[in-house]
């Protein structure tokens, strides 16, 4: 008797549980639309991951040059599955890791923020691949 | 009926003697907590690290490396650590205040010096009220890994740093760090 209201319940907070990762790369540049950028210009974007503030690092460094291979952190040594959609399709879909990566990275790489412009740029190179 | 009421009792009693047997344990641990690991002592297997039982945590610190238990540094530590995000050993790890705040509230409560727990009090003893940013630094680590040759960690490919735990100790997961099940990549098993 009980089974059927369990399994509703389960079968609600797996459809929440979906619902919250359902963005889309398109949604999250959306986000960046929202804040005054855009159009957004896969060119500019590729310009902008080669670049180079500093002498020892670049994105390429711990994402390779093939974006469609898994990088590894240079002094962590971590993991870190491919960049190119095709390859890891939940890339780019969670607007908060998104944000938060963008920060840490555009601080790290370049030692600053990235601008909304520079962020829909980047996901316009990157998410083609 | 009564065989539902013998079941019962047995279970109980059951119960009764592994708390007893958990709480010997835990004194005895405490008392030895410097020098070896008795994981084994009594028959059962208990952590000596209250293992990440947190999702937040482990989905935000254990991306980018080991989930150190929060039981290896005392509360003054996490904070500290928290607090230097931005520059967290050379690399940026920045999070949103939210987040920042429920990380601290488990590092707090599981710190060190808040638990009475495996090696945490020993840990925190030994610290003499210091708050060192990397568990390395304390000196019960020190003194657990004084034996360890350069060649065997740093300067071993295949591990390269104190840091990993989780390639030389096999049950660093579940924050069992026995000696015994210790295997040292390109080493072989660890002898005393």
């Amino acid at each position: 008797m009980m089974k059927i209201p369990l399994m509703i319940a389960a079968l609600l907070s797996g459809a929440a549980s979906i619902g919250l990762h359902a963005e889309t790369v398109s949604d999250v540049q959306n986000t960046y639309l929202t804040r005054g950028a855009g159009p957004f210009d896969s060119g500019r974007g590729e310009k902008l991951w080669n670049s180079r503030v500093y002498e020892d690092r670049r994105c390429a460094d711990c994402h390779t040059a093939d974006l469609t291979q898994p990088g590894l952190h240079k002094r962590t040594h971590k993991r870190i599955e491919a960049m190119a959609p095709s390859v890891t399709p939940e890339r780019f879909t969670d607007l908060k890791k998104v944000e938060k990566w963008f920060r840490r990275n555009c601080k790290w790489t370049w030692g600053r923020e990235c601008t909304a412009q520079e962020k829909g740029d980047l996901l316009e190179y990157l998410k083609q691949l | 009926m009564k065989n539902w009421i013998i079941g019962t009792l047995i279970a109980v009693t059951g119960i009764t003697a592994a708390g007893v047997t958990a709480g010997e344990y835990e004194r005895e641990y405490g008392e030895r907590s410097e020098h070896e690991n008795h994981g084994y002592r009594y028959g059962f297997r208990r952590p000596d690290f209250a293992p990440v039982n947190d999702a937040l945590y482990q989905d935000e610190c254990g991306s980018c490396h080991f989930a150190y238990q929060p039981g290896l540094l005392p509360a003054a530590s996490w904070w500290k650590l928290m607090d230097g995000l931005a520059d967290h050993f050379g690399e940026n790890a920045e999070l949103d205040a939210d987040t920042d705040k429920q990380l601290r509230g488990y590092l707090t409560a599981n710190a060190a010096d808040q638990v009475n727990r495996g090696r945490s009090p020993g840990i925190a003893r030994s610290l003499r009220g210091n708050a060192p940013l990397r568990i390395t630094d304390t000196l019960y680590f020190r003194r657990q890994h004084s034996e360890i040759p350069l060649r065997m960690v740093k300067n071993n490919p295949e591990v390269g740093s104190f840091s990993r735990c989780g390639v030389c100790h096999a049950g660093a997961n579940e924050g069992s760090y026995d000696e015994d099940s210790v295997r040292i990549p390109g080493m072989g098993r660890w002898e005393d």
